[in-house]
C-alpha cells in the first residue's frame, strides 16, 4: 500500500497543477501514526502530508456532500477505498453528491489494520507499523523491538469481512491487487445472534447498548445519516429531548438510526469502527440487510447509483409482517 | 396561549348509559390548556351545536374537542359550526367515544375510563393543530360509467340530461345488460325489453353520451374532479361505423358451435355475431377464439358477403384517454356457478336449470322460441320443481351469506307465467322463507300461492337425481314435518347473484372499498348510499348490493344527481391535510418522491437561509392540488422534514403519549 | 382459608387488577370505519384498545410505535386495508415492509414480538374488527406487563 501512496500523491499533485481539481480528499497523518484522520488538501505543496496505508480506514464519501456543493466551485478529487465507493454510490442515488464535482481515484485497498487487535497481541510501546512488502506482514516497531503481525490477524472488523477490491465507481484506479471477491461471511454474527434464545439476545444486547454514552460517533461518522437535521436533533420533531437523560431519544436512538438507514446502508461498518465504546452497532445494519435480502431478494445498497431501495418498493407478495416470527433456537 | 373548550354529547342514552359524562367533563377541565367543558343532549342538534359556537365566541377558543360519535359522522358538522363561529374548522378534532366506547363496553367505570382517555388524547391533539386552508382544484365536467346496464344507462341518462357529457364503457359488445335477458319483470309483468330497448335507444341518441362497448377501463389515476382513464376497447373485427347490422355475415359464417352468451349457452350462436336483434350498437362482433379466418387464415366468408365492407380482420385493439370529473361504477352482477352445488345435479342433469336460464327459456326470442320445453329431450314438462335460496343465506360457505333479494320474487314471477300459461303444468316451490317486501310484492307472491295453486312447500330439498327419464326430487316439508319426494320433469335453481367479477378489479383501480363479499362499499350505509368513501367515485346498481329494478333504477338516479351536483361545480375544495416539505430539513433525497402515489411530490433548487448560511439545495416541493395526504412520504424521511398536515408526527406522538398516561 | 389461598387470591387479584395500554393505529378508510361498525354492531372488545385514527396504514412510522412501548404501551396493532384494498393504491404495501422489518428487528432484540401485530381490516368487517382486537388483547395478556420494551437501550 505504501507503493501505490505514492502514485497517489504524484497522481493528485498533477490533477490539481493542471486545474482538473481544486481541492483534495484524502487522510493525513494524526497526533500518532495509527490515527490517520480525513483532511481536505487545498495546495499541491500541502499534499506531500497526505497519506494512504493501513490506517486510513475512515470512508471520504459522506465529506463529498458538503464538497459538491451547490456553492462549493471547482472540482474535488477524493480518494476511495473499494467499500467507500458504495457509499458514494448510494449518496448519488439520494441526490446528495454531485457527480460532476468530484474526480475519483479508486485506490486498491489490503485491508485496514485495528491498532487494538495488534495491542491486543501482546505489543507494547508501538512506534510504528510498516508493510513487510508481500502485502500479507505488517512490521511492528516497538520501543522494544520489531516484531511482525500477518494482517489477517489484525484487520478492522469491516474489512474482516470485506465485500470485495473491486471499486463500483472510479474515474481512475491506482490499485495494484485483484478482486478476490467478498471475505468472510458477513452475516455470521447476525445468524449467532438469531440462535439464541430472546432472553439471551435481549441480555446481549442490555450488556452492548448499556456501554452507549450517546457521543453521536456512529451517527457521524455513517455516510447514510447524513440528515442535514436529525431528527434526534430537532426539538420539533416530537422525538428530540436533550435534557431528559430517561428519554425516548435515549432508549430508542440505535433502533431508529439503523431504520433510518435500512435499505440504505452499505455495510462500510463506519459505525462500529468508530463507537468510542465498542459496541458492534454493524450488528443491527446487517440485521436489517440479512432480512432484505432474505425477504425481498439480494440488494447492496450502492453497488450502483440511482438503484431503488427495498423500503421504497413492494411487491404484491411481499411477506406479512405478522410472519416475521422468534427465530431463538430454543 | 391555549384556550380549548370540550363538549360531551350524552347522544341521548347512547352514550350517556355507559360513560359518566360528568366525570368525563370534570376531567376535561383540569387538561392543560381547556378552559372549557360542557356536555349536552345531543350535540349535533342545532342546540348543541349552538352550545359550542357561543362557547368558541364568549371564549375565544383556540381550539374545539367534540366527545361524541364517530368523526366520519359528525366532524363535517361541527367543523362547521366552528367555522360559523369564527374558528379555523380544522381547529376541531372529535374524541369518538360512542363507535369505539359506550356501544362496545358495558361496564360503565370501565366506559368512563376509556372517555377519559380519548378525551385526553383529543384535547393533546387539538393543542398542535394549525389552522388549515382548503385548497380549490378544478372539475373536469365529464363523467365515466362504467357498466352498460339498466342501472349505467339510467345513470347516464340523468347525467346527459342535465346537460354534462358522459362516458359509457361496457365490457360486452352491446349495452342492456342482464334486464336484456329477462323475459317479463314482476310484480306487474311486463317485458323487460319494451321497457328496457327505449333506454338503450335513448341513450344512444343523446348527443351527451358516447357508448364505448366492447371496451374495459384499464388504468385510473387522479383524483375527485379531475379523474384521468385509459380505456382499452377491444378489437371487435368489424368497423362499428360501417356495420349496417343486417346479419348477412351471421347466417353465411361457417363456424356455428359457440356458445350463446345471451342466451345462457343453451344454443349456440356463429362466430361473428350480434348479441341480440335490438343490440346497441347494432353492430357485428368477431368472437377471435371461434373465427376460423382469424385463427387459420383461411375462410374470409364474412368479408365477401359484407356489403357494407366492414370487416377488418385486421383491427386492433385501441386505446381511449379521457379525463372525468367523477366516475360511476354500475358493473352489476351475475348468478354464482350452481354447479357447486352437486346436491342438485345441474351439471350432470340438463333439465336442472338456473333461472336466468329459464328466463330465456320463456322468453321469446329465445332459444326455444319461447315455448317451455324440457332441454334434454325438447318435450313438454308437466311437473317444475323450483328451488329457493340456491347459494343464498349460506353457512356451508359455498354459497354467499346474504339474501339475493330478487329470488322469491321471481321465482313466483316463474311459477305464476307457467302456471298461466300452461295449466297442466304441476309447479311446486321449496323455499325457506319467502320475502316480499316491496311495493305489491306480497300481493303477487299471494296471487302465485292462492290464485294460480302454485305448491309452496316450506322446506329444502336435499337431493335431485335423474331416474328413468325423469327427475327425482327429495326434499322436506317442515310444515307437516315430513320427508317428501316428487317426481318432476325439470328442476329450477334460484342461484344467488353476486357481484360481477370484474367489480374487483374496477374497485382496486377506482381505490373504492369493496366488502368481503366484493360488493362495493358506500360512504354511509344509510345516509350516503350511492358514494363511496373515494370521493368522486358513485355506485349505481346491483355492484352495491342486491337489488331488483325498480331499486335499481332510483339507485341510478341517485347516482346521477350526485355526479350532476358534482359537475355542477366549478371548483372543488381540496382536502388541507397534504404533505407538506419543511425546506430547512430537506435532504433533497428523492425517497418521499418516489412512494408518493400521485405524483404529488417535484424537486427544485431554492436557495436557503439555514440560520444565517445561505445555500443554495435540492429541496422536496408538494403539489397541494395533487397530494391526497396518505402520508407514506413522510415515514420515508429519515429527518423528519415531510410532514403531513392535519396528522403530524407531533400530534400522533402527542396522542400516544395522551394515551399512554 | 389458608394462608396460600389468600396469597393466590391476592395474585389474581393483583392480575385482575393490570390493565394492559393497547394502541391500536386504524387507518381512517378501512379499519376506523371497521371499528365504527364492530361498535355500531355492538361486537364489544376490551376497553384496554385505544384507537388513533391515521389517514393510512402508511402513515404510521415506526418512531410512533416505540414511542407507545417507551411510554408503557403493552401492545401496539396496526390496522389498514388488505393488500390490494388501499384507498390510496399502494400505502399499505409500504407499511407491510416497514412493519415486516421493524418487527423482525423487535425480535432480533429479544422483546417480545407478539407485542406488535398488524391486521388488515375492512371497513365492513366489524365482527372481524372485534375479534382481532380480543384476539390481541387475549394475547397480551398472555405476555403480561411490559418489561422489556419499555427501554429498548436495555440500560442495565
Amino acid at each position: 500500500m505504501q507503493a501505490i501512496s505514492a502514485k497517489i500523491i504524484e497522481r493528485a499533485k498533477e490533477l490539481m497543477r493542471e486545474g482538473t481539481v481544486t481541492k483534495v480528499a484524502g487522510w493525513k497523518a494524526g497526533e500518532f501514526f495509527y490515527d490517520a484522520e480525513p483532511n481536505i488538501f487545498e495546495t499541491a505543496e500541502s499534499l506531500d502530508g497526505l497519506v494512504y496505508n493501513r490506517f486510513c480506514a475512515a470512508n471520504l464519501s459522506k465529506y463529498m456532500i458538503k464538497n459538491s456543493a451547490f456553492e462549493s466551485a471547482g472540482k474535488v478529487l477524493v480518494i476511495l477505498k473499494p467499500c467507500d465507493t458504495y457509499s458514494f454510490n448510494q449518496l448519488l442515488t439520494e441526490h446528495r453528491i454531485d457527480r460532476e464535482k468530484v474526480y475519483i481515484i479508486g485506490a486498491g485497498c489490503e485491508g485496514m489494520c485495528d491498532i487494538d487487535r495488534v495491542r491486543a497481541l501482546g505489543f507494547k510501546g508501538i512506534t510504528g507499523i510498516d508493510e513487510k512488502g508481500d502485502g500479507k506482514t505488517l512490521v511492528v516497531h516497538t520501543l522494544y523491538g520489531d516484531g511482525e503481525v500477518n494482517i489477517d490477524d489484525v484487520l478492522v472488523n469491516k474489512c474482516e469481512f470485506c465485500k470485495g477490491k473491486a471499486h463500483k465507481i472510479f474515474d481512475e484506479l491506482i490499485s495494484d491487487n485483484e478482486d478476490e471477491g467478498p471475505r468472510g461471511d458477513r452475516f455470521e454474527g447476525v445468524r449467532a445472534l438469531e440462535a439464541m434464545s430472546p432472553e439471551e439476545r435481549f441480555a446481549f444486547w442490555q450488556g452492548e447498548l448499556s456501554k452507549c454514552i450517546r457521543c453521536n460517533a456512529c451517527r457521524n461518522a455513517c455516510p447514510a445519516c447524513s440528515c442535514r437535521k436529525c431528527v434526534f436533533d430537532n426539538a420539533a420533531s416530537g422525538v428530540a429531548s436533550k435534557a431528559n437523560t430517561d428519554s425516548f431519544e435515549e432508549k430508542m436512538f440505535h433502533i431508529i438510526r439503523a431504520f433510518h438507514v435500512a435499505g440504505r446502508c452499505t455495510d462500510c461498518g463506519e459505525c462500529t469502527r468508530v463507537c468510542p465504546q465498542g459496541i458492534p452497532l454493524h450488528l443491527f445494519n446487517r440485521k436489517y440487510i440479512k432480512d432484505i435480502d432474505e425477504f425481498y431478494g439480494t440488494y447492496t445498497a450502492g453497488e450502483e447509483a440511482g438503484q431503488r431501495g427495498p423500503l421504497i418498493t413492494f411487491t404484491q407478495e411481499d411477506r406479512e409482517p405478522n410472519s416475521v416470527s422468534d427465530k431463538g433456537g430454543n | 396561549m391555549h384556550k380549548i373548550g370540550v363538549f360531551v354529547c350524552w347522544c341521548g342514552s347512547n352514550i350517556a348509559a355507559t360513560v359518566d359524562i360528568d366525570r368525563v367533563v370534570a376531567e376535561a377541565k383540569v387538561q392543560p390548556g381547556v378552559v372549557f367543558a360542557k356536555d349536552y343532549q345531543y350535540m349535533c342538534s342545532e342546540a348543541g351545536q349552538n352550545i359550542i359556537k357561543d362557547a368558541i365566541k364568549e371564549y375565544g377558543l383556540t381550539g374545539i374537542v367534540v366527545c361524541s360519535c364517530s368523526p366520519r359522522m359528525h366532524e363535517a358538522t361541527f367543523r362547521k359550526a366552528a367555522s360559523q363561529a369564527g374558528l379555523n374548522p380544522f381547529m376541531v378534532e372529535i374524541a369518538n367515544i360512542r363507535e369505539h366506547c359506550s356501544w362496545i363496553h358495558k361496564d360503565k367505570e370501565e366506559g368512563t375510563e376509556k372517555a377519559c382517555v380519548l378525551m385526553r388524547a383529543a384535547v393533546a391533539k387539538v393543542t398542535l393543530n394549525t389552522p388549515l386552508k382548503a385548497g380549490e382544484s378544478k372539475v373536469v365536467k365529464r363523467a365515466l360509467v362504467i357498466g352498460g346496464g339498466i342501472a349505467g344507462i339510467q345513470t347516464a341518462l340523468d347525467i346527459a340530461d342535465a346537460g354534462f357529457p358522459v362516458d359509457i364503457v361496457e365490457k360486452n359488445a352491446t349495452i342492456g345488460g342482464r334486464m336484456a335477458q329477462l323475459d317479463k319483470t314482476f310484480p306487474t309483468l311486463d317485458c323487460s325489453s319494451c321497457i328496457l330497448t327505449p333506454k338503450m335507444v335513448e341513450a344512444k341518441s343523446n348527443e351527451n353520451i358516447r357508448l364505448i362497448t366492447y371496451a374495459e377501463v384499464e388504468e385510473v389515476s387522479g383524483f375527485v374532479g379531475s379523474f384521468k382513464a385509459k380505456i382499452r376497447k377491444k378489437a371487435r373485427y368489424v368497423k362499428e361505423d360501417v356495420c349496417t347490422g343486417c346479419g348477412v355475415c351471421m347466417s353465411k359464417c361457417p363456424s356455428k358451435k359457440g356458445l350463446n352468451e345471451f342466451n345462457m349457452g343453451l344454443n349456440n350462436r356463429p362466430a361473428i355475431y350480434i348479441p341480440f336483434a335490438q343490440a346497441i350498437p347494432n353492430v357485428a362482433v368477431i368472437d377471435s377464439t371461434q373465427c376460423i379466418k382469424l385463427n387459420t387464415g383461411k375462410c374470409g366468408l364474412c368479408e365477401k358477403v359484407c356489403t357494407a365492407k366492414a370487416i377488418d380482420y385486421t383491427q386492433q385493439d385501441e386505446f381511449i384517454e379521457e379525463e372525468y370529473g367523477a366516475i360511476v361504477m354500475a358493473t352489476g352482477f351475475r348468478p354464482i356457478d350452481a354447479s357447486k352445488f352437486d346436491e342438485y345435479s345441474y351439471s350432470t342433469c340438463k333439465d336442472v336449470v338456473t333461472s336466468l336460464e329459464l328466463e330465456r327459456i320463456m322468453n321469446a326470442a329465445g332459444p326455444t322460441g319461447g315455448v317451455l320445453l324440457r332441454p334434454s329431450d325438447g318435450k313438454h314438462p308437466h311437473s317444475i320443481v323450483f328451488i329457493q335460496c340456491v347459494g343464498s343465506r349460506d353457512v356451508s360457505g359455498r354459497g354467499k351469506p346474504y339474501c339475493s333479494k330478487i329470488c322469491c320474487m321471481y321465482t313466483a314471477k316463474h311459477a305464476m307465467l307457467i302456471r298461466d300459461k300452461y295449466p297442466d303444468v304441476e309447479v311446486h316451490v321449496f323455499y325457506i322463507d319467502v320475502r316480499t317486501p316491496g311495493k305489491n310484492f306480497d300481493e303477487f307472491y299471494r296471487r302465485a300461492a292462492e290464485q294460480y295453486d302454485v305448491d309452496y312447500i316450506k322446506g329444502q330439498v336435499g337431493k335431485v337425481w335423474e331416474e328413468d327419464g325423469h327427475l327425482v326430487v327429495r326434499g322436506v316439508d317442515l310444515i307437516a314435518n315430513e320427508q317428501i319426494i316428487l317426481n318432476t320433469d325439470m328442476v329450477v335453481l334460484a342461484t344467488a347473484i353476486e357481484p360481477d367479477p370484474t367489480a374487483r378489479k374496477v374497485a382496486n383501480m377506482l381505490t373504492a372499498s369493496i366488502d368481503t363479499n366484493d360488493f362495493i362499499t358506500e360512504a354511509h350505509p344509510k345516509l350516503r348510499p350511492v358514494e363511496s368513501p373515494t370521493a368522486g367515485i358513485f355506485l349505481s346498481g346491483v355492484c352495491q348490493g342486491p337489488k331488483d329494478i325498480p331499486e335499481t333504477v332510483s339507485q341510478a338516479g341517485a347516482a346521477a344527481s350526485k355526479v350532476i351536483g358534482l359537475l355542477c361545480k366549478d371548483k372543488l375544495t381540496t382536502n388541507p391535510c397534504v404533505a407538506h416539505s419543511d425546506e430547512l430539513l430537506c435532504n433533497g433525497c428523492s425517497c418521499c418522491e418516489k412512494v408518493c402515489p400521485y405524483g404529488a411530490i417535484s424537486y427544485d433548487t431554492h436557495l436557503i437561509n439555514d440560520h444565517g448560511v445561505k445555500e443554495t439545495r435540492r429541496v422536496a416541493l408538494v403539489n397541494e392540488a395533487l397530494c391526497q395526504g396518505c402520508g407514506a412520504c413522510t415515514v420515508v424521511c429519515p429527518s423528519g422534514a415531510m410532514d403531513l398536515k392535519g396528522f403530524s408526527n407531533k400530534q400522533i406522538m402527542a396522542e400516544v403519549e395522551a394515551i399512554c398516561l | 382459608m389458608s394462608v396460600n389461598d389468600t396469597v393466590d387470591t391476592a395474585v389474581n387479584a393483583a392480575a385482575k387488577e393490570w390493565k394492559p395500554k393497547i394502541v391500536a393505529f386504524c387507518c381512517n378508510w378501512c379499519s376506523y370505519a371497521g371499528a365504527d361498525l364492530a361498535g355500531s354492531s355492538r361486537l364489544s372488545y376490551p376497553a384496554d384498545v385505544k384507537i388513533i385514527r391515521v389517514p393510512c396504514s402508511c402513515r404510521v412510522n415506526p418512531m410512533f410505535i416505540l414511542k407507545a412501548f417507551e411510554r408503557g404501551a403493552d401492545g401496539v396493532i396496526l390496522c389498514g386495508c388488505h393488500p390490494g384494498d388501499c384507498h390510496y393504491s399502494t400505502g399499505n404495501y409500504y407499511t407491510r415492509r416497514r412493519m415486516t422489518l421493524l418487527f423482525s428487528m423487535l425480535d432480533y432484540i429479544g422483546v417480545e414480538r407478539e407485542r406488535t401485530r398488524v391486521e388488515w381490516v375492512s371497513a365492513a368487517e366489524g365482527a372481524r374488527f372485534s375479534k382481532v382486537m380480543n384476539d390481541f388483547v387475549a394475547k397480551i395478556h398472555e405476555l403480561g406487563e411490559n418489561v422489556k420494551v419499555g427501554d429498548l437501550r436495555c440500560k442495565q
